[in-house]
């Protein structure tokens, strides 16, 4: 099917799904969506699966023209948007008629915001997920991040038509450009060195991780023999700058690990750009599933 | 290779990794028996088909598992880990197969070569016959997709990382680090110590089989 022209790419768009899991044994990271809960949540609105690609948008947005007309649906970072010059909502089910071209315009806050298609964003799976990882030029849209005169296929909508009173209740925002992150302790006395401090995200972040600036952790104990590690780990290199590594990061690594930021609060962190503060706060594996149920319902109740 | 008996291979250490994540580490350092029941032990993890288990990754001396938190649980986990562990898991190293890679050592192909050769006190010939000289066990893959970490390299040859890594490695290089080698997958940065480089992919999206490694081969380095 006809889909989207890419008129300005915006800074840095790549089309990301919920990950290629199932690879790590074979060095392959997981990618995805690193404000999984706005890319449901942009999905959600339009009655897709949530497995669906959005497109993953990054500090400046792209102008994109629906060539074929499309329901379309933006959450995530807040953005000022505009549908043929027109200004139209975030987090709502919206009717684009060939032709239309979609603008983001300037950023209020938040670091990505997703863009939903009906039927979604339609590259073919490499391994399992059309998510890009840009680094081995892997998956989505030629392995890399959108370019001017690209032209992007979207996928069949099952559903029908969308109702479009379809607006989410429950987005997902910061609150000014700091997050205050929970994590599950994995070492008590460096997870103690880690709270009640803020600490800046480097401008040396990316999808892999974000550098991050503060007092240093005192003692970190250097490198251990490598291991596999999760996305939302708080690494401790020899330097004692901790990198809390999100998505796109390499499966496994051999520095210290202090503790976990817990999935509720991931969303959180994919929102965070670099001159943005993090607060970290030690918290419970019970708490930590409490408030994933609660972002799930969230989400079910649209 | 030094190979030892260890005894039971029941879990040393047992680490939580945020809500989604759980590690059992079988020692604390690197030997080819722990690695054997690694790998033995993620298989058999595997095979039990857990609902809600995303990945499970062994390696050197660990078992890693990557789960959906609203489905299952690290306790879940633990306990299915500790119960296959005190079953009867291989611990025989025997590859399961042998790769030959034919390596371009020196030159544009391994601006590190000399290097290697000045750390070890040889010619770079020796270094290339020292490297070539013997089989590598391939301990896990991890970093990047297909990427092997393989050792042990002759002590005489175990340069450690370079102080800063370079900004690009090409596809195909073969380096050292310390006691590792192993073969780059993708241009990337990286702070290993490149000796050579190999026209064979060790991963590419497109073949049937995306990856030429599993943990657990035996890859022995053909100079050309």
């Amino acid at each position: 099917m006809a889909g989207l022209s890419i008129l300005r790419p915006g800074m840095f768009t790549t089309v990301q799904d919920l990950g290629r899991w199932g690879l790590q044994s074979r060095g392959v990271p997981v990618s995805g969506a690193m404000d999984w809960y706005s890319h449901r949540l942009a999905n959600g609105l339009l009655k897709n699966d949530s497995s669906l690609a959005t497109l993953e948008v990054t500090l400046t947005g792209p102008h994109l023209r629906f060539d074929a007309g499309s329901a379309f649906a933006v959450a995530g970072a807040a953005f000022d948007l505009t549908l043929d010059d027109v200004p139209v909502e975030m987090n709502a089910a919206i009717e684009a008629r060939p032709g239309a071209v979609l603008k983001f315009g300037p950023r209020r806050c938040g670091a990505r915001a997703y863009i939903a298609v009906s039927g979604g964003v339609d590259v073919p799976e490499v391994l399992g997920s059309r998510s890009t990882h840009p680094l081995t030029g892997m998956g989505g849209y030629e392995g890399r991040s959108l370019r001017a005169g690209d032209t992007i296929r979207v996928g069949e909508s099952i559903d029908g038509p969308v109702p479009r009173s379809a607006i989410a209740s429950r987005p997902l925002t910061l609150t000014g450009s700091h997050a205050r992150l929970r994590m599950i302790p994995a070492d008590q006395r460096l997870a103690a060195d880690l709270t009640g401090r803020r600490f800046l995200v480097s401008t040396r972040s990316d999808r892999m991780g974000y550098r991050l600036e503060g007092a240093a952790i005192a003692a970190a104990p250097g490198e251990m023999v490598s291991m596999a590690i999760p996305t939302g780990a708080i690494q401790v290199p020899p330097t004692g700058q901790p990198i809390l590594l999100m998505n796109d990061h390499a499966t496994t690594g051999g520095y210290a690990i202090v503790g976990t930021v817990i999935t509720a609060d991931l969303p959180l962190a994919g929102q965070l750009a670099p001159g943005d503060w993090i607060e970290f706060e030690a918290c419970s594996i019970e708490t930590a599933r409490a408030e994933l149920r609660q972002r799930e319902a969230a989400l079910g109740a649209g | 290779m030094s190979v030892t008996e260890r005894g039971s291979a029941s879990p040393q250490q047992t680490w939580t990794l945020g809500d989604s994540c759980v590690s059992v580490h079988l020692a604390a350092h690197i030997d080819p028996v722990i690695n054997v029941r690694c790998i033995a032990l993620a298989d058999a993890l595997e095979r039990l088909g857990v609902p809600g288990v995303r990945d499970v990754v062994p390696t050197y001396n660990a078992v890693t598992v990557h789960f959906d938190p609203l489905v299952t649980d690290s306790a879940r986990l633990i306990h299915e880990l500790e119960r296959l562990a005190a079953s009867d898991l291989p611990s025989t190293v025997s590859a399961t197969r042998t790769v030959e890679i034919s390596v371009v050592y020196g030159g544009e192909s391994g601006p590190d070569l000399g290097g290697v050769a000045e750390f070890a006190e040889c010619s770079e010939d020796d270094v290339v016959r020292l490297h070539a000289s013997r089989p590598y066990r391939v301990y896990m893959l991890g970093f990047l997709p297909g990427f092997a970490y393989m050792g042990s390299v002759d002590q005489r040859i175990a340069m450690p990382r370079l102080d800063a890594p370079r900004l690009r490695v090409a596809a195909g290089s073969v380096g050292i680090a310390a006691s590792q080698t192993g073969i780059y997958p993708c241009d990337t940065p990286g702070g290993w110590r490149i000796i050579g480089r190999t026209s064979t992919k060790v991963f590419d999206a497109t073949r049937t089989e995306p990856f030429l490694l599993r943990a657990g081969d035996s890859v022995t380095f053909v100079p050309v």
